[in-house]
């Protein structure tokens, strides 16, 4: 009897072993197919662009080590510093004002007595489901640079200003691009941000209103730190995003995308290059620079962010 | 008495009114686009230079549309990027499932390790590989081919990480141990118990997959030159590029290219609106 029940506990110990051994295995095998993509199209391609960087190669003859020369064309390009000028400029112009619309949207969509709730959600939430090529096109259809092109025509009849030259003119390309990109993505935020709000608790409200405090303050006090997370997220995501966009000013400007300088972003720099020109170690060394400046952004204005939310906190204590 | 006074002019406040203004304008600028590339879609390209604008619906719909089918292979396209869309989504949900349920449910050495290396690759932009990638695909023969463009989509982090937050919550442990005793191998086990369970989590990621593909230009741009092969994106992004540009004929390319989208979308607004906060928020 007790060496049946010794055996039966070894063989289960045995089971066991051999099932923890299977389950391993399994393991091992689901998380395959996504490693091995990775590797291939993946990891190999970005170690192979810090390798291209160093490189002369214009896709054909062999290539021949280049030092750093590569990262000084780039870097003593004007063109590349104009690229990187126009992307911040259209980066600040499209995302700062969409966050913050986003976060009065959200906090309007979230008030107790509004009707009609889901229809202004589904409208708001619509334009993000445009793609980018077919907003660029509206867009350059709304913006072009006739005197009759609806854009215009506000500018002159309600405005009375001049029409501008939206596809020719330093600031008439960034401000139109960065409208469409405006227009894109705050309903996109707008949603993230309502989650948010909803995710907070309704007592802190009810704590606040017994205390006296007002729906601004509340905004204030309350919705805006408790949303710190959502707002980091967007934040981080639309930095990354502004930093590679690169299809709506190529369709916008359709056939004089590589050959105007007002609107040519970072990723068309690159994509130029590598492409147009056949120079693919400078595009390669351009990637990397890219990678640096969205890291350097991204932590920016994470800490900016996080910093921000600390303040208003500590004002909530006073 | 005075309290359903107080309510009734709480009701009419300014406050109040400011809200709806302020969200009804919203919308219409959220709309507008929508609406007037509708209208220029009927109208000749002429229209495009009336003093005031025009505003109305024309009776060119079909003709516009005939334009767009002699500049471009619309049909060809749109087909291209659902057949894309279609393969990727599946093979997506596919992968990130079974590496989710392997992170939630299974311990191996390194796994947390391994984990933290899938978040890391998501905050490489894609831009960085796009050139190795780009003969990586030429050099296996795949420029030009649908195949060339799905497989660098196949690589999707967010959604091994979505799925396995899924099943870690969803799928108990208990399941996964009885169906043990039962005698169950582990792929049985992915394939009857977690599968069916976590169905209305692939709702959320395949929306999520299925649109972003959808809309991606800049890879299927590099990687398809050929018009015969071109997807949607690409195909309407050369109806800017004639030399005669008519705008009634982008824009009703663009409007029906549209319109499919819309209407999935206007059906399934819910779980369209809810997959992209729980895909940003999880």
């Amino acid at each position: 009897m007790n060496s049946i029940s010794k055996k039966a506990t070894i063989f289960k110990r045995k089971k066991y072993r051999s099932e923890e051994k299977k389950d391993m295995i399994s393991g091992y095998l689901y998380i395959a197919p996504f490693f091995i993509i990775f590797t291939l199209i993946g990891l190999y391609p970005a170690l192979f662009s810090i390798f291209l960087a160093f490189q002369k190669w214009n896709g054909l003859s062999p290539m021949t080590f280049n030092g750093l020369a590569n990262f000084q064309t780039v870097l003593t390009d004007p063109l590349f510093w104009k690229s990187v000028y126009n992307t911040i400029i259209m980066g600040i112009l499209g995302t700062a004002p969409q966050l913050v619309v986003g976060l009065v949207l959200a906090y309007l969509l979230n008030m107790a007595f509004l009707k009609f709730k889901s229809f202004f959600r589904v409208t708001i939430f619509m334009p993000y489901l445009t793609s980018m090529v077919a907003v660029a096109l509206i867009f350059s259809v709304l913006f072009s640079n006739h005197e009759s092109s609806l854009a215009n025509f506000v500018l002159t009849n309600f405005f009375g200003l001049d029409p501008i030259a939206w596809k020719a003119s330093e600031w008439g390309t960034k401000i139109a691009i960065s409208i469409m990109v405006f227009w894109r993505w705050v309903g996109y935020n707008t949603i993230i941000y309502l989650a948010g709000i909803q995710s907070i608790p309704n007592d802190l409200y009810e704590a606040a209103t017994v205390d006296g405090a007002n729906k601004f303050q509340q905004l204030f006090y309350i919705t805006i730190p408790m949303l710190k997370p959502f707002i980091i997220l967007t934040v981080f995501t639309s930095t990354v995003g502004a930093m590679q966009l690169f299809s709506e000013p190529t369709v916008f400007l359709g056939r004089d995308a590589f050959t105007r300088d007002e609107a040519m972003t970072i990723v068309m720099y690159l994509y130029r290059d590598a492409f147009r020109l056949q120079s693919f170690g400078t595009a390669s060394a351009t990637a990397i620079i890219l990678l640096v400046i969205i890291t350097v952004f991204a932590v920016f204005n994470l800490k900016l962010t996080q910093g921000f939310g600390r303040k208003k906190r500590g004002g909530a204590d006073e | 008495m005075s309290k359903q006074h107080n309510q009734r002019r709480k009701k009419f406040s300014i406050g109040r009114i400011f809200v709806y203004l302020f969200l009804t304008l919203a919308s219409l600028v959220s709309l507008f686009p929508f609406y007037w590339m509708f209208v220029m879609a009927t109208r000749p390209s002429a229209a495009y230079n009336s003093i005031p604008p025009t505003l109305t619906p024309g009776n060119m719909m079909v003709e516009n549309f005939k334009k767009v089918l002699n500049q471009i292979d619309f049909f060809g396209g749109m087909w291209n990027s659902f057949i894309l869309c279609a393969v990727v989504t599946i093979v997506v949900l596919f992968i990130s499932s079974l590496a989710g349920f392997a992170f939630a449910k299974f311990k191996f050495p390194g796994k947390n390790a391994l984990f933290v290396a899938i978040l890391v690759t998501m905050i490489i932009p894609p831009q960085l590989g796009l050139i190795p990638q780009y003969f990586l695909i030429s050099n296996a023969g795949l420029l030009d081919t649908l195949p060339g463009v799905m497989i660098l989509f196949f690589l999707n982090p967010l959604g091994i990480f979505l799925m396995r937050q899924y099943i870690a919550e969803g799928v108990p442990d208990e399941l996964i141990e009885a169906a043990k005793l039962d005698g169950c191998s582990n792929f049985k086990i992915y394939w009857r118990i977690v599968l069916p369970i976590i169905l209305p989590a692939f709702a959320t990621l395949g929306i999520i997959v299925f649109t972003a593909v959808w809309g991606e230009f800049l890879w299927q741009f590099t990687i398809l030159r050929d018009p015969e092969m071109y997807t949607i994106q690409v195909a309407l992004a050369q109806l800017s590029n004639t030399n005669n540009i008519d705008f009634g004929m982008i824009l009703s390319g663009v409007f029906w290219a549209t319109v499919p989208l819309l209407v999935i979308f206007l059906l399934f607004n819910r779980l369209f609106i809810s997959s992209i906060t729980e895909g940003s928020v999880k």
